[in-house]
């Protein structure tokens, strides 16, 4: 069960598209393909882990198992996801290097390209950088180690602090909550566990990168975060993988607590090229007087399937998701918010930007649930569509269950399109027409983009302009 | 110098509206032309600036002595063609600002960045021309504007991208007398001896302020007469009646 190639050399690079390059395989662990009660030991023994995990996860593969697949209300696209021809761990060892020294070369290279270490000597407090199946680097500032912030793989944070890691893991997101949590919890591999004591405030973001190199591959972060009473964090990651003629699976789950009044933000910018099935599980339990928001942009992968969601547990409880999809040809973003109000004066918001590009597709889910016994709760949502050339499709499912009379709800949804008339004008000001594209779209979703810190909306723009050169001409 | 037509024929959807039109703009002059609704005065702007709603079927554009029939939209703009629309669409989300800086960017060589401070200064000297208050650079493009502020607009960033070849498409249409002095004087400011106007519009009432040298007259597709600015002021008198009768 194990690959040996040593040389460090890139077998596809193409122009404009900076994560689409890969190195050959050097994966001293490789569970080999396909799905049986032996994979999941095989990871467990990998990872040396405690009993109570390995039992966890053979209950989790059981429900994987017994679980159809969400046809009923998702694409059939899902019935081609062959569970047999993936890998579902490949790594070179479980424990990450604190330095970038001790990172092999071909990892270091690919996170250098990424521009991963620079980011971190520039403005992040810590960094995880996941490669396939493990973390091999993870880091945190030492400040913050000093104040009691543990930044760590979410396998080192089940051992290494079990007594914090325990009592939230799978409490969030059960198991059980869909196909995809029961088979991440089957098989999880990396990921982060971060912990932040109470009244700390983080004042720089914590990163996570997840890069997938190899062909036939599934990768399952975990992430729990932990933000303590009072405490404040902004955490983001990054995705991208190689463009391979296989189809590769991507299926995390990410549950966040907030305890009173803690804030957590978490922002993603993924971009995935399009043979990936993105299928993400995402959800939130905010506390009294605490602040949980989702910033998520989705780029490229054949198909996403992301709903990321706030349980406003305690009063006054606010949620918030803000999403950018952008469906290029040949790819399908399938995303929303789930907003569960489950205590009086909560508020929740939801802000969805999707814009489909050629045969592109984009779908809108959302549900709002506010039962009947509350009071005083606030949910706004708004979802706007922009369609590029006419073979767009775009679909909103809303779905807002507001029982009982006190609360207040409102709801927009409206489809625009970047007009030949627009591209025209543009184009006579000078602008060619992937300038005029990018700048449309750019302004599309500008109002979103300045909620960003600065660096990511710089890169998002980036990544709007290489995938407008794709689709134009 | 000049912007030359030569025999130009365009039809949109197979209809022909253009009919064998020529037409010869040197630059230091400016030209009006003037006709009934519907003798294609408009398609002659937006084929100028190489609209692909419309099919040239015959005969050629041709900037200061280069045929640009095979140009695309934005290149023409970059050669110095410059089209005041008549109904500017608007780019929501994108600010006034961040518009013309990327249009200026567009012009730079490779690997050159327009300089932000001297663009600002730049801008808001030209804006403070037009009477157009400062807010106005971060609202978006033409989005909720008047008639009358979409029109300001089209002259200010006819300013910014300092074009050798001006066309005006009905720049009066929708504009109040006051709002109409000041579009004129920013485009009386702009004439010089390198530089040369199109002028199209249905009325003589903006000709009172912009001042042609040349007027023609259009009438199904072609030019069908040509004269000084008297021309207008006979025109304004006595209809396009004669049209019919000739």
């Amino acid at each position: 069960m194990s690959s040996e190639t040593a040389t460090v050399q890139q077998v596809a690079l193409e122009k404009d598209d900076v994560g689409n390059f890969s190195f050959p395989e050097n994966h001293k662990f490789d569970a080999g393909y396909g799905l049986t009660k032996d994979t999941v030991d095989y990871i467990s023994k990998v990872k040396d882990e405690p009993q109570w995990v390995n039992e966890f996860r053979h209950r989790a593969l059981e429900v994987f198992e017994s679980k159809p697949m969400p046809t009923n209300w998702a694409t059939e696209d899902l019935n081609n996801i062959d569970f047999d021809a993936i890998r579902y761990y490949l790594s070179d060892g479980a424990k990450p290097k604190r330095s970038w020294d001790d990172v092999p070369p071909e990892v270091l290279e690919t996170f250098d390209r990424l521009g991963v270490p620079e980011q971190e000597r520039a403005f992040l407090a810590g960094v995880e950088a996941q490669y396939d199946s493990e973390a091999a680097y993870s880091n945190v500032k030492d400040a913050l180690a000093e104040e009691g912030v543990i930044f760590v793989t979410c396998s080192e944070g089940l051992k290494e602090h079990e007594e914090i890691f325990r009592p939230w893991f799978g409490k969030v997101i059960p198991t059980g909550d869909n196909k995809f949590s029961a088979l991440n919890s089957a098989v999880m591999s990396g990921g982060s566990f971060i912990y932040i004591p109470k009244g700390v405030k983080v004042k720089h973001p914590l990163q996570a990168y997840f890069r997938i190199n190899s062909e036939n591959f599934g990768q399952f972060e975990r992430t729990l975060i932990i933000a303590d009473e009072g405490a404040e964090v902004m955490y983001m990651e990054g995705c991208t993988a190689p463009k391979f003629e296989t189809a590769t699976l991507h299926s995390a789950v990410v549950e966040l607590v907030a305890m009173k009044g803690a804030k957590i933000q978490y922002i993603t910018v993924q971009n995935w090229s399009s043979n990936v099935y993105n299928l993400v599980t995402k959800r939130g339990l905010a506390h009294e007087d605490a602040e949980i928001r989702w910033i998520d942009c989705n780029i490229g992968s054949r198909l996403t399937m992301k709903y990321p969601g706030v349980v406003m547990k305690g009063e006054r409880a606010r949620g918030e998701v803000i999403s950018i999809a952008l469906a290029n040809d040949e790819q399908h973003q399938d995303t929303g918010a789930k907003m569960v109000h489950a205590a009086n004066n909560t508020t929740s918001n939801v802000v969805s930007k999707s814009i489909s590009v050629g045969e592109g597709r984009s779908t809108y889910r959302g549900q709002v649930h506010i039962p009947k016994h509350l009071k005083g709760c606030k949910n706004n949502t708004e979802c706007d569509a922009l369609l590029i050339n006419t073979n767009s499709r775009t679909d909103t499912y809303p779905a807002i269950s507001v029982k009982g009379n006190q609360h207040v709800t409102q709801h927009e949804a409206s489809v625009s399109q970047v007009s030949e008339e627009m591209l025209f004008y543009m184009q006579q000001r000078g602008l060619s027409e992937t300038q005029a594209m990018s700048l449309a779209v750019n302004g599309f979703i500008n109002d979103l983009v300045e909620e960003f810190p600065m660096e990511y909306s710089v890169e998002l723009k980036r990544l709007i302009e290489l995938e407008m050169e794709g689709s134009v001409g | 110098m000049s912007l030359v037509i030569e025999n130009l024929h365009a039809s949109v959807e197979d209809t022909p509206i253009l009919k064998g039109l020529n037409l010869e703009i040197p630059t230091g002059e400016v030209h009006a032309i003037m006709g009934p609704n519907g003798s294609g005065k408009s398609t002659l702007s937006k084929v100028i600036a190489g609209h692909d709603d419309y099919e040239v079927t015959g005969g050629k554009v041709v900037l200061d002595g280069v045929d640009i029939a095979e140009l695309e939209v934005d290149e023409r703009s970059r050669a110095g063609i410059f089209l005041a629309f008549q109904y500017p669409a608007e780019v929501p989300g994108v600010s006034n600002a961040n518009f013309l800086r990327a249009a200026l960017q567009a012009r730079m060589p490779d690997g050159e960045e327009l300089d932000a401070v001297a663009f600002y200064k730049d801008m808001y000297a030209k804006m403070d021309e037009l009477e157009m208050n400062r807010k106005f650079t971060s609202r978006a493009v033409n989005e909720g504007f008047s008639g009358g502020e979409k029109k300001r607009n089209e002259i200010l960033q006819m300013m910014m991208l300092d074009p050798r070849y001006c066309l005006l498409d009905e720049t009066d249409s929708g504009l109040d007398i006051d709002a109409l002095k000041v579009v004129a004087k920013g485009v009386n400011s702009m004439r010089s001896e390198s530089r040369g106007f199109l002028v199209i519009t249905h009325y003589q009432r903006l000709l009172d302020y912009i001042k042609p040298d040349v007027v023609h007259v259009m009438a199904d597709g072609q030019i069908v007469k040509t004269g000084g600015p008297e021309l207008a002021l006979e025109l304004e008198e006595n209809g396009y009646d004669f049209l019919k009768s000739a």
